[in-house]
């Protein structure tokens, strides 16, 4: 048995361990963010345009946050077939932005933007990258509990994983709301 | 405990269990040789492995500045010793190579700031103290703290295998500035060297990361009943502003590497620009890159680091003073209220590293405002230890000296900040031996000696024996007097406008009469560094043959560690944790020596 549940507490310790890593994560994008205005205001920055796929993606992801929040809500009425089928969108729906913002990636890079320069583009990449790399960091789990939802014989009604599931997918897409705004207020 | 038992099982029956099994002094559950020692999850056997992990690689590092103190002191003679042990080519004739000195000195300051004194003190005190400190039985998630460990062990295997590659560790100072940093060509650790250098950096980041989210979760959500925020030893609150400060900046470095590595293998040019490489005779394509970015993002971790450096170190020192100088830390809360303030400035003096590069005067000068306002805090910690040893009844224990080296070292050491604070002064000062004699009394001996201060204390709970006293108070006072003797001389070197990193300084007639002086220092951080070496005897001889330790609270001290059973098992308590009913500080109360924070209030008490 864990150990860790034994203690008094208010809010779980893993949930309240994700809200700082939140924090964590939003200081190396606010590096990224704030390198790239002041880098703006430098001379030989070069601009990019933002692709149509982002757009989609943008809805994708808007719809994907929609899906394990509804999945949370089927796991907290114990409707189990239900919360199967929503994470199981939600990790499709996951996969699909990640494809959609490669598509994007793809449409910039044939546009004669490449890693050469120092400019938006070039930010970019990389911002948009590394958060697609987190969203990749949050579909993993995502498929292990949508395996764990189809194959395990043992009934857990413990909604904690679930939680912070869907609290991890909530600020990937937050988070690339932001970007998404910041990068087309900001050429 | 009727909800928990209702939501997590029994743990009624667990308590029951483990009760029963204590008698046998046996744990609760079954534990092999591998679970135990190698892939533990018990945060005191993870706190001695970054403890033993930090202490072999404080002896590389020692050793590194050692040998680069062998060139300084002696250009001009020859070592035959070095060549047969480092062969030809960092050592030819004996003599170490100018590209194997700038190996040495940026592998010093890398393994020193980061594996010694972050991981290696951090690491060990946060894991050893923080569950046992505030009554819980492990951390938030002891999965997550023993892939802290892993992480960090896995970054020193890649920093270690570096240093025998054939182009050799990373050679651009500890800070990795570009261009030389971002280019392959340019020098012979840039290559390999420097990717591994990252890489493991990476990782180090990671485990930092991991660790720190569980410290400030654990300290924030675990505490036992009556553990209050305000009823938290100091050792906790520093430990606390640490892993906040290392949570926040942490991932801003890692942001500036992630650039460093597409400006190195993508052929971006975020920190590149108009550069000509005279190794290869070619003008580089890169254009509209700034380097000085690369210092915005690096100096964003870089000064909160120095802090996530001596805070624990202060707070170590904090408990181990008031314990032995048999009194109330004076003024509690304006110590956590001056660590707060510590950790706030932390984040908004970076730009004092970079007064000379460019930077707006106007913006300089609002640096040094901010810069100058840590002297503020610092003062009050200061004050606030010499009026706890203000006729304290003190116990000369090492452990206490040490805690008392530190405040004399972070007092002269801390002054001469308030110099190099200055963007005036700093036009003359920067870069010189003036810096390095600043942060290494400041930062280096005093984050040191307030490791060493915690580990001469808590040995006994860790391995329920005492280290000798007579090889530790050797220790202390060579170490002491070497250190002073070592860093004093700089700051004369450094104020005649000596400059650091330089390989041989015989060349210059301005400094050729600190020829004698280098010879000194020399020497003396030899026999510094030996003395070091006694420590480590003495720390893993009495691992298996030290005095036992006979009762349960040897210092006579408050707090919870030392209600624990000697040799604690993985849960820390048999049966229930213990309740708080009082501070950690009441020492000479009431006519009575110390109370126990685990004592209830008295008819007459207040609570405090």
């Amino acid at each position: 048995m864990d150990i860790v549940n034994e203690q008094r507490k208010k809010i779980h310790p893993h949930k309240f361990t994700l809200w700082v890593g939140l924090g964590s994560i939003i200081m190396m994008f606010a590096g990224l963010t704030s390198a790239y205005v002041v880098k703006r205001d430098q001379p030989g920055w070069t601009s990019f345009f933002i692709p149509r796929a982002f757009w989609y993606s943008t809805a994708v992801i808007l719809t994907s946050s929609l899906t394990i929040q509804m999945a949370l809500k089927a796991f907290k009425d114990r409707e189990m077939l239900r919360y199967r089928n929503l994470m199981s969108t939600t990790a499709v729906l996951g996969i699909v932005f990640v494809l959609l913002q490669w598509v994007g990636f793809r449409s910039i890079w044939d546009s004669g933007i490449t890693f050469h320069g120092s400019g938006g583009g070039q930010f970019l990449y990389i911002i948009a990258g590394l958060h697609a790399a987190h969203v990749m960091g949050g579909i993993i789990p995502l498929v292990v509990m949508v395996g764990k939802a189809y194959g395990s014989r043992v009934r857990s009604y413990n909604s904690t994983p679930v939680e912070i599931m869907s609290t991890y997918w909530h600020f990937v897409d937050l988070l690339w709301l932001y970007l998404f705004v910041f990068f087309m207020m900001i050429k | 405990m009727s909800n928990e038992a209702t939501l997590h099982g029994h743990p009624e029956v667990q308590t029951v269990h483990e009760v029963h099994h204590d008698e046998h002094g046996v744990h609760h559950h079954k534990e092999t040789f591998i679970t135990k020692y190698v892939f533990s999850q018990d945060h005191k056997m993870i706190s001695k492995q970054f403890l033993i992990t930090g202490m072999i690689w404080a002896i590389i590092g020692g050793l590194m500045s050692v040998l680069f103190r062998l060139q300084l002191g002696y250009p001009d003679a020859h070592f035959q010793f070095l060549e047969d042990i480092l062969g030809s080519k960092w050592a030819k004739g004996g003599q170490i190579q100018p590209e194997f000195y700038y190996a040495l000195v940026t592998m010093h300051g890398t393994i020193l700031v980061f594996f010694v004194l972050t991981g290696g003190l951090s690491g060990t005190f946060a894991n050893f103290l923080i569950p046992l400190q505030i009554g819980a039985r492990d951390m938030a998630s002891p999965f997550l703290n023993m892939l802290s460990y892993w992480f960090f062990l896995g970054a020193s295997v890649v920093m270690l295998s570096s240093l025998f590659i054939a182009t050799g560790p990373a050679s651009g100072g500890w800070t990795s500035y570009p261009p030389l940093s971002a280019l392959g060509d340019a020098s012979e650790g840039s290559k390999t060297g420097m990717d591994l250098w990252i890489i493991s950096m990476a990782m180090f980041v990671i485990s930092s990361l991991l660790g720190g989210l569980n410290y400030i979760s654990t300290v924030l959500n675990m505490r036992t009943k009556g553990m209050s925020m305000t009823r938290m030893p100091l050792t906790i609150w520093a430990l606390l502003f640490t892993a906040v400060l290392g949570v926040l900046s942490f991932p801003v470095l890692l942001s500036g590497f992630i650039l460093l590595l597409f400006d190195r293998h993508a052929g971006t040019s975020f920190y590149l620009s108009d550069i000509f490489l005279t190794e290869t005779n070619k003008a580089l394509p890169n254009e509209g890159g700034s380097a000085i970015l690369y210092q915005h993002l690096f100096w964003f971790l870089g000064h909160p680091e120095v802090y996530i450096i001596i805070l624990p170190a202060m707070g170590l020192v904090s408990e181990v003073m008031s314990v032995n100088a048999r009194k109330p830390i004076f003024g509690y809360m304006a110590m956590v209220g001056s660590l707060f303030a510590i950790a706030i400035l932390a984040f908004l003096v970076w730009a004092h590293h970079m007064f000379v590069t460019g930077l707006n005067p106007f913006l300089g000068s609002i640096f040094v405002l901010l810069t100058l306002l840590i002297a503020v805090p610092s003062a009050i910690k200061v004050f606030n230890w010499l009026t706890t040893l203000w006729r304290g009844n003190i116990r000369f224990t090492p452990a206490m000296l040490f805690a008392i080296g530190f405040v004399s070292t972070f007092i002269s050491g801390g002054l001469t900040g308030i110099f190099l604070g200055n963007s005036t002064l700093d036009i003359q000062l920067h870069d010189t031996m003036f810096v390095i004699a600043h942060f290494h009394i400041v930062m280096g001996v005093s984050g040191i000696l307030g490791m060493f201060a915690g580990i001469y204390h808590w040995f006994p709970k860790m391995y329920g024996r005492y280290m000798n006293n007579t090889l530790s108070y050797i220790h202390f006072w060579v170490t002491l007097v070497g250190a002073y003797l070592i860093f004093w001389p700089m700051h004369y070197e450094g104020l005649a406008g000596m400059p650091r990193r330089y390989f041989d300084y015989s060349q210059w007639l301005s400094f050729n009469q600190f020829g004698g002086l280098n010879r000194f220092i020399s020497t003396v951080a030899m026999i510094t560094f030996a003395v070091q070496l006694l420590f480590v005897f003495n720390f893993f001889y009495s691992i298996f043959k030290g005095r036992r330790v006979m009762t349960r609270n040897p210092w006579g001290a408050t707090t919870l560690e030392w209600t624990a059973p000697i040799r604690p098992g993985h849960g820390n308590w048999p049966g229930d944790i213990p309740e708080v009913h009082r501070w950690p500080y009441d020492y000479a109360k009431d006519g009575r020596d110390f109370i126990p924070q685990t004592e209830p209030l008295g008819p007459n008490e207040s609570a405090h």
